[in-house]
Order: structure tokens, then sequence, then C-alpha cells
């Protein structure tokens, strides 16, 4: 199949970026998004220039590391997955397919369709830890956990932090992101100790990384590589005003 | 976070602030509706309504008080957020689809913007009488203010009646996603719930668009007895 790619091209930060459009007309169905982006940067990079520059690493939808956003749509058309699992198939011959950086202030742009992500890093540490014994395992059942909690904390914990709904969402919010990581901590018994620190810590960071608040359209859940719902999002706001309202955290004024 | 100050300051925060003060403005709209639906059981009805109100200055001005601090706040915190949030994206997409945002969801400011103006318009229509200064001389048989023969004048002009149903259709815009996110913003939108809150939003916002939007509608097309 011939498509034509019409892609952000940008050196660097300082330097403006534009759409340049290349024809790659020896793709095949079968290949998916990236490896036609590959085919592409190894004749772009033979004809002399330099490559495409994307982030991708384990291109099997499990480590968050692609990003793009295709038509528009971050991670391309096809629903809970993500750019390194769309394949050229779900494109039609002839197609003009546009491909843009995640845009977001806290998401600075690196290079061509690379973007800083370390702000999602920087909310994480302000997480903190959970005390857990490593070394062995826990007897089984000495903990009870309901099932129904376990459930949803595996639903928040399947986010591979890949920040397609900060791209998506029109107040580069990073709420669906810090809620589910929020989320899967506090709902389990291992969470429970640093519970409102974690969450009051989280929430001022991702203020503090410079992304939006949340006016609850609902992209972000429909861009979701793993479908995770912004019902999370309620979550962390009952955890953070729970929090909040005790005012005294660990002694400690909040 | 060391205050109560830095917790309503954060995005959170600010959207708790937000779905508080919208839910009062939403409570203070239902009894309003109900308020004017008393136009349907005739003139004595709805004069003697609008006596009790205006014959309680206390209560009246409290309200009135409380009314317009909550829908200041509320706008604050709309146009700070909305401010903020637009300052996040500084290079936009080539092509956006809007892929599960509803129209309602992606318009709170303009359709806060649009009610904020009809506001203004209704008040100086049927409060002070500012646009009609005839209206506030209309006296019934008891020597009330003729609350009904002034909506009948008021809703005899086409134009009138159209900015009405646009105000308050903005305002069933504006809730269809409000009070869903009120539920979301205050930590009640739990995944058990989240459809049902999602559907029963949309239900409430029609229903009051109707029993607002009925009553010019109704006189004017000469329903009311
Ligand atoms: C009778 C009048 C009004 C009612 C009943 C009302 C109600 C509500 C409710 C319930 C919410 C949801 C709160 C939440 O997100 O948790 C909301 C949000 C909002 N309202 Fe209003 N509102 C009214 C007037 C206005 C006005 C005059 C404006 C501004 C010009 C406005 C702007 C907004 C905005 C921008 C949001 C979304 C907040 C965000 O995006 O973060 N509203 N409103
Ligand atoms: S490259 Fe790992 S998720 Fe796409």
């Amino acid at each position: 199949m011939k498509v034509t790619v019409r892609v952000w091209r940008q050196k660097n930060a300082k330097t403006p970026g534009r759409f340049v459009e290349y024809e790659v007309a020896d793709a095949s169905p079968d290949m998916s998004f990236f490896e036609m982006l590959d085919v592409l940067n190894e004749r772009i990079t033979k004809q002399g220039e330099e490559p495409i520059a994307f982030d991708s690493d384990c291109r099997e939808g499990i480590c968050g590391a692609c990003s793009c956003v295709i038509n528009g749509e971050a991670h391309g058309p096809e629903k809970k997955v993500t750019t390194c699992q769309t394949y050229m198939r779900s494109f039609q011959d002839g197609q003009v397919i546009i491909v843009e950086p995640f845009r977001a202030k806290a998401f600075p742009l690196i290079k061509d369709l690379v973007v800083d992500r370390s702000a999602f890093d920087r909310i994480i540490q302000a997480g903190g830890f959970i005390s857990v014994n490593t070394g062995s395992a826990p007897e089984a059942n000495t903990v009870p956990l309901p099932k129904y909690h376990s459930d949803l904390a595996m639903d928040a914990a399947s986010c591979i932090g890949c920040g397609a709904c900060v791209a998506a969402c029109k107040n580069t919010s990073a709420s669906l992101f810090v809620a589910a990581k929020v989320s899967h901590l506090n709902l389990l018994p291992q969470g429970k100790p640093e519970k409102d620190p974690r969450v009051l810590g989280m929430v001022q960071a991702m203020d503090e990384a410079g992304f939006g608040s949340c006016t609850v359209t609902g992209s972000c859940e429909a861009v979701c590589p793993k479908g995770i719902p912004i019902s999370f999002i309620s979550r962390m706001n009952y955890d953070f005003i729970a929090a909040a309202l005790k005012l005294r955290v660990h002694g400690r004024r909040v | 976070m060391n205050s109560i100050r830095k917790v309503f300051g954060t995005a959170v925060g600010k959207k708790c602030g937000m779905a508080l003060t919208g839910v009062f403005l939403f409570l203070f709209v239902v009894g309003h509706m109900v308020g004017n639906l008393q136009v349907f059981l005739g003139q004595y009805a709805i004069n003697h309504y609008a006596q009790l109100l205006q014959s309680n200055t206390g209560v009246l001005w409290s309200l009135r008080i409380c009314l317009a601090a909550v829908a200041l706040t509320h706008i604050y915190f709309a146009i700070t957020l909305t401010l903020e949030n637009r300052a996040k994206r500084e290079v936009g997409y080539e092509v956006k689809e809007l892929v599960g945002a509803s129209l309602a969801s992606r318009t709170m400011f303009i359709s806060g913007s649009v009610i904020f103006g009809f506001i203004v318009y209704h008040l100086l229509h049927f409060t002070t009488g500012t646009t009609n200064p005839e209206f506030m001389t209309f006296k019934d048989e008891r020597g009330w203010h003729d609350v009904y023969r002034m909506v009948q004048t008021g809703f005899s002009n086409g134009w009138v009646v159209a900015a009405y149903v646009v105000g308050v259709g903005a305002l069933g815009l504006h809730l269809s996603n409000g009070l869903r996110a009120f539920c979301q913003s205050l930590g009640w939108r739990f995944e058990t719930y989240a459809s049902r809150i999602d559907r029963a939003a949309v239900i409430v916002a029609v229903v009051l668009f109707v029993g607002f939007a009925i009553v010019p509608l109704a006189l004017f097309l000469g329903g009311a007895k």
C-alpha cells in the first residue's frame, strides 16, 4: 500500500519546526506503524538526511515509551492500543497520515516526535514510598483484601505512563495518570499507611509540573491504551478531599 | 502543603470550589423553576408567591447576597481555571479529533458565559425593570405587584422569548456536564455509579430546560390561562 506521511520535523526545542511530507510507496498492511516509519527512516538516512526521531522501546504495548498523535488522535485510530501496536491495516491505501508529537507545555519537545515526559517521574517521586518487606513472598491470605479492590487496583496499575491522557486533554491535564497511580496503591493494604501524604503530594506535584485541571470531558479515557476509566479521577479526588479535611497527616499540618 | 488555603489552591481544590458553588447555584435554579411554574396556576398564585418573597425583605436580601457571592466565586474559579488551562498548550495540533468529549464538556466556559449574559439581561428585564420601566408599575386588584401581567406582556415579544430559550438552553447544556462533573470533582462518581450519574445529569438538565422554557413559550403561544 502507498501512504503519504505528513510528519512534524523539529531539530530541537529552540529551532522552529514544520510539517514535512514523505511518500511511502512500499508499505504493507501487516507492518506496524513504526515498521513503516523504520522503512521510511532507512530511505531518509540513505539520502543523507536526518531520520525522523520518535520514541519506542518494547513495541508490544507494555512499556509506555511510544507516543505520537496520529490524525488528531493520541496513539492513532484504534481504541485501547499504543502507537507501537497500531498497524498499517488501520489506514487506507493512498491516505495522508498526519503525525504530531504530544503537545503540552509540561511535555517540552526534544526533537521531531520526541517529547520530555520526565514531569511524570517527578509526580511519581512525590508519591513517596510504600512499606513492604521484600525478599520472600508473604504467606497467602495473611493480608485480607477484597477481590473488588484487588481488581480495581490491577486496573489502575495497568497504566503504562505513556502520557496519551495529557496529549488528548484540552487542558493538558494529567489527572488520569495521577489518579491511576494514586489509586493503585491507595486501594491496597500495602499502600494504606502512606495514603494521605501520597495523594496530597502527587496532586501538588501535578500542578507544579505544569499540567492543567480536569473538566471531565472524558477524552483521556477514550485514548487511554489501557482503557483506564475516569472514575479513577473521582477516586483520587475523594482521597484528596479526605486527606485534606484531616488537616494533619502523620502529625504534620497539611 | 501547609494550609487549607494551599489545599484550595491546587487544581483539585479549585474544582471542589467550582463544584460546591455550582451545586448551590443548581439548587437555587431548581427552586426558581418550581416558583416560575406557578404561572400555570393562574394570576393569584404567582402574584401571591412574588408578594411573599418581596415582603420578607430580610430573607430576600440575605438570599440575594448569598447568591451573588456564590455566583461570583463560581465565575472567579471558572475564569482562573480556564485561563490557566488554555495557557498549558502553547503549540496546538494540526488536526484534533475530539474523541470522547461531549459538546457540553468542551463548551463549559462558553455556556457559562451565555448564562451570565442571560442573568444580567433577566435582572434588567424582570427584577429592576430597566429595559421596560412600565413593568414595575403593574398592580393587581390587591395592590400587589402584578407579576402575571408582567411576564405575559414580556413574553408577548418573540425576540424576548428567543433570548430566554437560548439562555435556559445554555443552562441545560452547562448542567448536562456540570452535574456529572460536580459528582466527579467531589469524589462521588465511583465506577459503580458512573454511567448512572452521567445519565441522571442529562435527564435533570433536560427537565430543567423544559421547566424553564415552557413558561415563555406557553405565554407566547397563548397557552396560559
Ligand atoms: C445558574 C448558573 C450556573 C450553574 C447552576 C452552574 C453550575 C455548574 C456546575 C454544577 C459545574 C460543575 C462543577 C465541577 O466541575 O465540579 C459547573 C462548572 C463550570 N461552570 Fe458553571 N454554573 C453556572 C453559571 C456559570 C457561569 C456564569 C460561568 C462562567 C462564566 C460558569 C462557568 C463554569 C465553568 C467554566 C465550569 C467548568 C469548570 C472547569 O472546567 O474546571 N458557570 N457549573
Ligand atoms: S513502545 Fe512500548 S508501549 Fe509502545
